[in-house]
């Protein structure tokens, strides 16, 4: 499958995201901020970074690039999209998500191995995961902490779109320990923790994360899964 | 020309960690009985022209689409008179 892996000014892991893609079995497609073309890929990533700087809030200006406009239609269309800590916080200010991003309550950045509970493994992102599989991926993060008001977080949990969860330590307040989420549809899934981070022994806490790249292989073979 | 405020704030019932580390810090610089401090942001825009209520719209929506963040963040629109007049 070809997978895109958006560039934005200030993206820091789409190397890592395309190279994850490849070890995943799929193929690498690098997609282009300011380019209103997809060039025709199965799925989208967006990867982690500084988007922009950060300036204003994390992804509030990347939303609006020429890239986004065609990522949302696409994903309202039912495209496969992951974004990945700052694709986390674009998909929320995209509106594809819902809730928000904000700065660790701690007030630190975190880097550290994370346990982590996959709780829902229907997404074309997670299939390759055993519902209620725990892993350790890599989180790095500043503004890390999920919010949403309270009917949206009963929402979310009571249609199961929480995708993965913190385990031991909360490590940035986010609320009720969600790590990432998926939408109604189940097509784009928001992360903060760095799969791509955790797919060869060599390097990192193991391979737990490589799951998030050889899901959609596995989706594609078995439809009805 | 006009000059048009927008003030962000995050809302209420969200953390704001920015407001408790400004918080933290004035007691240790001698300054005693602040109870909470919440950090919000001023964007001054200037507008040609004359400022009409349809202008004043068109701030009102730049402001809900990226100003601000509205499941975050409460937004307030102004027109800075001072200025007006001043030019």
């Amino acid at each position: 499958m070809r997978i895109g892996v958006v560039t934005f000014p200030g993206s820091l892991d789409e190397v890592d995201a395309q190279r994850a893609v490849e070890i995943g079995g799929n193929q690498a497609v690098p997609l282009w901020h300011g380019d209103h073309d997809l060039r025709d890929v199965d799925a989208v990533i967006l990867p982690g970074g500084f988007s922009y700087g950060d300036y204003l809030r994390c992804g509030a200006i990347s939303r609006f690039s020429p890239v986004m406009t065609e990522v949302i239609a696409a994903a309202n269309s039912g495209l496969p999209v992951l974004g990945i800590c700052n694709g986390f916080q674009i998909l929320c200010e995209s509106h594809l998500l819902p809730g928000a991003l904000i700065r660790n309550d701690h007030r630190k950045f975190v880097c550290r191995d994370q346990r982590l509970r996959i709780e829902n493994n229907r997404t074309p992102w997670t299939s390759s995961y055993a519902e209620g599989a725990e892993v350790t991926i890599v989180l790095k993060n500043g503004e890390g902490g999920f919010v949403a008001d309270t009917d949206t977080l009963d929402r979310l949990e009571g249609e199961g779109r929480v995708v993965a969860r913190y385990l031991d330590d909360n490590p940035n307040g986010s609320l009720r320990d969600i790590a990432g989420i998926t939408n109604e549809r189940g097509n784009v899934v928001g992360l903060m923790p760095h799969p791509e981070h955790a797919v060869e022994a060599l390097t990192g806490s193991g391979t737990d994360g490589l799951g998030f790249f050889t899901s959609l292989a596995e989706v594609m073979l078995n439809p009805t899964r | 020309m006009a000059r048009v405020v927008v003030d962000v704030m995050p809302k209420p019932e969200i953390l704001d960690p920015q407001g408790k580390a400004v918080q933290g810090a004035l007691p240790r610089l001698g300054f005693e009985g602040v109870v909470d401090v919440r950090q919000g942001k001023r964007f001054e825009i200037e507008l040609a022209g004359e400022l009409t209520e349809a202008r004043l719209a068109e701030v009102r929506q730049m402001a809900e689409t990226l100003l601000s963040n509205p499941v975050i963040e409460d937004f307030a629109v102004h027109v800075d008179e001072r200025e007006a007049s001043a030019r």
